[in-house]
């Protein structure tokens, strides 16, 4: 519809069962430091091919606008789309189950090895990087879908609204996401 | 005060689940923007917990693997073991996984729609732009210095740029922490 968004070379994998969903997200949930976001979508699009870049951009999209965890939003439609019920519980169970069990472990461990300055110095070097790769993710999904440059600046007024000036995420996507769709239908109408 | 039988000493896991489920149907934009109304309420309103084990959850559960929304695992688990764990979880993911399995049947039914493919199209840059504020505000949380910012930009840049996995990204920054942090 609109060739301002052109997923770039992909041609897909075979679609996943039940099992295929809960192994990608398991893997992707367990790698994922720093939030599941910029894993998952590595996983699905760039290694397991299920979905063009275009195609998970838009899944995101709508995780973002329901309430909840956008990447379980993500989770339960790519789950369901592909494999119905048991898809979505097995995409959320790979998503939550494994990172939990860590999570648990982590914070036991912690408690134990919080204070040792070897320990704490690399923490806090991958929560650095973790912030960074976070960064980095949003920088190559906007690269690979060549957004317009109108489209990369509402993106932009989102981060700017989000993280600078701390406005409340309903606000920043009732505003900018009707901006978003109209720059888009305009477009469409031009080309 | 509000809600019934909530005190100082912490709620119980019924509790915990509609404190959480109420929450996250109010959570658009995701997890990390509950977290300021999240601590608003467990530490100022209801008293449940300290400012500084309230930071503490928050800080490990984004240093941990996985959605940072599991943070409500470990708070739960904090506040009421086991039970609060499981309850405070299932508050939070419950409700939105039936609203996500609702939305994701109509746009699947929907799909072929001019004005669905719109809203998609027109949503991706909102998405993007609030990834990008998420890593901002991560960076600002996680920084102790310039040597931190500088492995935010290295590895941002890595990520951007190169094909290999996100992950070596991590391990040097972790190693460059060890060294410099």
């Amino acid at each position: 519809m609109n060739d301002a968004i052109s997923p770039g070379i992909d041609t897909l994998g075979p679609p996943p069962g039940p099992w295929g969903l809960f192994t990608a997200y398991a893997k992707a949930a367990s790698l994922g430091f720093g939030g599941a976001n910029a894993w998952c979508r590595r996983v699905i699009v760039e290694e397991r091919r299920w979905m063009t870049e275009r195609e998970y951009a838009e899944v995101m999209g709508i995780g973002q606008v329901l309430p909840g965890p956008n990447v379980g939003n993500a989770a339960v439609m790519i789950g369901r789309r592909f494999a119905g019920l048991p898809g979505s519980v097995a995409a959320c169970l790979g998503l939550y189950g494994p990172p939990l069990v860590m999570l648990m472990g982590f914070a036991l461990a912690w408690d134990q090895l919080g204070s040792i300055p070897t320990v704490a110095g690399f923490m806090h070097g991958v929560a650095a990087a973790a912030a960074g790769m976070v960064i980095g993710n949003a920088a190559r999904q906007a690269t690979r879908l060549r957004l317009p440059w109108d489209l990369i600046g509402i993106g932009l007024c989102a981060a700017a609204a989000a993280a600078w000036f701390q406005m409340p995420l309903l606000l920043i996507v009732a505003v900018l996401g009707p901006a978003g769709i109209a720059a888009v239908v305009v477009r469409g109408r031009r080309a | 005060m509000t809600g019934a039988g909530l005190t100082g000493q912490g709620p119980d896991a019924l509790g915990l689940f509609i404190f959480f489920a109420r929450l996250s149907l109010l959570a658009v934009g995701g997890a990390n923007a509950a977290v300021p109304e999240m601590h608003r309420r467990m530490v100022d309103g209801f008293g449940w917990m300290t400012d500084a084990d309230f930071a503490n959850a928050y800080a490990l559960a984004n240093a941990a693997p996985g959605p940072n929304v599991l943070v409500v695992a470990l708070l739960g688990w904090r506040l009421y073991g086991g039970p609060g764990l499981v309850s405070a979880t299932l508050g939070m993911l419950g409700p939105a996984w039936i609203v996500a399995w609702i939305a994701g049947g109509w746009t699947q039914r929907l799909a072929g729609r001019a004005w669905l493919k719109a809203a998609r199209a027109g949503l991706v840059p909102v998405a993007i732009g609030l990834t990008l504020a998420t890593g901002l505000i991560m960076s600002g949380a996680a920084a102790i210095g310039w040597t931190s910012y500088a492995v935010t930009i290295g590895a941002a840049l890595f990520v951007w740029l190169s094909r290999f996995s996100p992950g070596w990204a991590l391990l040097g920054g972790g190693l460059v922490g060890i060294l410099l942090l």
